[in-house]
């Protein structure tokens, strides 16, 4: 057990500290969407001229090869510089690496690169409105013309579509087969006719999600990755990808954020008061176990290339600590933080999604009874 | 960066595993519970394993190993419920080790560590196994003390697996990092602890049918079991941090051991206490076990001092980081 980081890991952060004391992004821009999205493009192209944009990509594709504590450092780094995630986060951590696992040399090769340099951002169409946590559900449909697809369904919560070049599309190819097996994973472009986006406006008043309308959209045949009727296991790669070197960006900004609430709770002379004592204690213990708990997660897959149970907990954990922390800032601040507009009304209601978003904390529930305690499928 | 065990640590917890299984079983710690008695035949065998001074120096008669590797063996002792003097004698002569004098050492870790002595250990109101130790270390604050020969009183608790004595006596005190090595070792027998409870709960859930099913597969008590698993190892990854930080970094001991009591005391609880309800009816009666876990935990608890001092502690560091430059 060494619970520092070694000689290399060290050498690691002490570089990409200082790039980033060279390379601020600058101020986060007021909530106009369209500046924000820009400012995350500039900084990721800011990023991958310094070799920095893909950390855990391998070296052949333009990333450095990263360990998995190194991408953790990157993240942990990322999120301690007020950096944002980069804005093309999804193509780098969902699209590029299921690419590299099911691509064929091509597409390999049309597809990475862009990916890394911001110039094609994308977005991942999965969900729909009658296939959230069923995902196998799904009922957009591609049918065969000659060496296209033709696709029409609906796809919801795909954030960044309106600046995405692609999309990461699982559809229905077979209806005749058992739902799992007639789904075929796509790379569709976005800049058609038959693809509508159209914003989603969430409990924030924002939209940081979208609708996709998707109404005999053509896809070529040399777009489909992973082959027809390998939808679903494509779909696995992009989903076990989802959870690794986020977790540790998400775990520095709840750290960011707690530390405000110190700062909050000392500005009213309230750190000594019992009931705000016991609180913050409590979110400062659940801040490092989540920390301390990803750490594990992550030795385990370095050392027996699987993740133990600890690794099917951190995303409940996050989601459960920050949905705490915000509300108690809230009762902290006082009725000030509930007016519209203000930061911390803002961290509040956007806190609600996280136990939605990327797996319901009680489809994680299901997932941790049944595949790490062996519990019989639930009812 | 390696969270893990080496090789020889989970060697020493499977080794520790093994003989409890076989020498321990619930029925062992059963009868010892309701006999009021340690079972002298477990004790001599761990006596002559040489746990007891497995955090000693060679020099003072130990093994010469760690906080890390003691904690695997509380964590299997707690896992056990065994009824021994193990946890108190082993614990106080780990942080007479780490923080006693070296006239303290000289005095006590020999006897502790060859089992011919024993020691008590806890809080003024209650001490385990303070009855016939021949030294007690005495958490108060942060402050740790020791007491030579201490009077004692016998205190019966609901945790019938252990012995308390109220100790009274000449106080001496104990170096800094003493605390932070006693609280690491208690969370690390809470964890033992938590993962007794869950596993006797996914074994019964899976074996008991109603409505024709395994009760396992309603979601309301599989997630009181995923629940269980959250508690269990956020006290592993606090745990294992503060064994790690008593062994090889002190300076982060005293907020890693804070850690550890603040998730054992209120995690062991809580995973006891859903052992019985996941257990229903059964759960409730004497003749189920895991009261015997949701007893150790409750007494374990006090042990730590409760949850809220140290949580009190950890908003005092959270506060002390944010004025200090990033790390």
């Amino acid at each position: 057990m060494d619970l520092t980081f070694n000689e290399r890991e060290l050498a690691f952060r002490d570089e990409l500290r200082n790039w980033f004391e060279a390379h601020h992004p600058g101020p986060e821009p007021e909530r106009d969407e369209d500046a924000h999205y820009a400012w995350r493009r500039d900084f990721q192209r800011e990023l991958a001229d310094g070799g920095w944009a893909a950390v855990h990509w391998p070296v052949e594709y333009g990333g450095r090869g990263a360990t998995l504590t190194q991408s953790a450092i990157f993240f942990e780094e990322l999120g301690r510089s007020g950096a944002p995630l980069p804005a093309n986060v999804l193509g780098l951590l969902l699209a590029g690496p299921t690419i590299m696992t099911w691509g064929t040399p091509e597409q390999k090769e049309r597809y990475l690169n862009p990916i890394l340099t911001a110039e094609e951002i994308w977005c991942q169409g999965f969900s729909e409105p009658d296939a959230g946590s069923d995902l196998a559900a799904l009922k957009t449909r591609a049918r065969r013309e000659g060496d296209e697809w033709v696709v029409s369904g609906q796809k919801v919560w795909t954030s960044g579509a309106q600046y995405s070049k692609w999309c990461m599309l699982v559809a229905r190819t077979d209806a005749e087969v058992p739902k799992h097996k007639g789904l075929t994973y796509f790379l569709m472009d976005m800049e058609q006719e038959g693809v509508q986006v159209r914003p989603l406006r969430q409990i924030t008043g924002e939209p940081e999600f979208n609708e996709l309308f998707i109404d005999g959209a053509r896809i070529p045949d040399e777009n489909v990755l992973g082959g027809i009727g390998n939808g679903w296991k494509v779909a696995l790669t992009t989903l076990m990808n989802e959870r690794s070197g986020l977790g540790f960006f998400l775990q520095v900004r709840l750290r960011q954020l707690l530390d405000r609430v110190v700062d909050e709770a000392a500005g009213r002379g309230l750190l000594e008061d019992p009931v705000v004592a016991d609180k913050l204690g409590e979110l400062h213990l659940k801040a490092e176990v989540l920390r301390l708990t990803a750490y594990r997660g992550l030795t385990a897959i370095e050392k027996y290339g699987t993740p133990g149970p600890e690794g099917s907990l951190t995303k409940w954990m996050w989601s459960e600590a920050n949905q705490q922390l915000t509300q108690f800032a809230a009762d902290l601040i006082g009725p000030s933080a509930l007016h519209a507009g203000s930061r911390w009304s803002y961290e509040l209601l956007r806190a609600r999604g996280n136990s939605i978003e990327g797996g319901t904390t009680e489809v994680l529930k299901n997932i941790v009874s049944e595949r790490v305690l062996g519990l019989p499928k639930a009812r | 960066m390696d969270f893990d065990l080496t090789d020889d640590q989970r060697e020493i917890k499977g080794v520790a595993r093994e003989l409890l299984s076989a020498r321990s079983p619930m029925a062992r710690v059963r009868a010892a519970a309701e006999a009021e008695q340690y079972d002298p035949a477990l004790w001599a065998e761990i006596v002559a394993l040489g746990w007891p001074g497995i955090a000693v120096a060679a020099t003072h008669g130990g093994q010469g190993l760690g906080a890390i590797e003691l904690a695997m063996l509380l964590e299997e002792l707690g896992y056990a419920c065994a009824a021994t003097p193990f946890m108190s004698t082993a614990l106080a002569a780990a942080a007479i080790q780490a923080a006693g004098s070296e006239a303290q050492r000289e005095r006590w870790l020999p006897g502790l560590a060859s089992g011919e002595l024993t020691a008590g250990l806890g809080r003024p109101e209650l001490v385990a196994d303070g009855e016939g130790a021949a030294v007690v270390v005495l958490l108060d604050g942060d402050q740790a003390q020791l007491i030579a020969e201490p009077e004692a009183e016998r205190v019966v608790t609901i945790d019938a697996t252990r012995r308390f004595a109220r100790v009274t006596g000449d106080a001496e005190p104990l170096g800094p990092g003493a605390t932070g090595r006693v609280l690491a070792g208690l969370a690390a027998e809470v964890v033992g602890v938590c993962q007794r409870a869950l596993e006797m709960t996914l074994a019964y859930v899976k074996d008991r049918k109603q409505f024709g099913v395994p009760v396992g597969s309603f979601q309301a008590v599989a997630h009181r079991c995923a629940q269980m698993l959250l508690h269990t190892e956020s006290a592993r990854s606090t745990a294992y941090y503060a064994a790690w930080a008593a062994a090889a970094d002190p300076e982060r001991l005293g907020e890693a051991s804070a850690l550890a009591a603040a998730a054992a005391a209120d995690g062991g609880r809580e995973v006891a206490a859903s052992a019985i309800q996941a257990h229903g009816g059964i759960g409730f009666t004497w003749e189920a076990d895991v009261h015997w876990l949701y007893k150790r935990a409750q007494l374990d608890a006090a042990l730590l001092g409760g949850g809220g001092g140290h949580r009190a502690a950890l908003a005092r560091a959270a506060a002390a980081r944010v004025a200090l430059p990033a790390r």
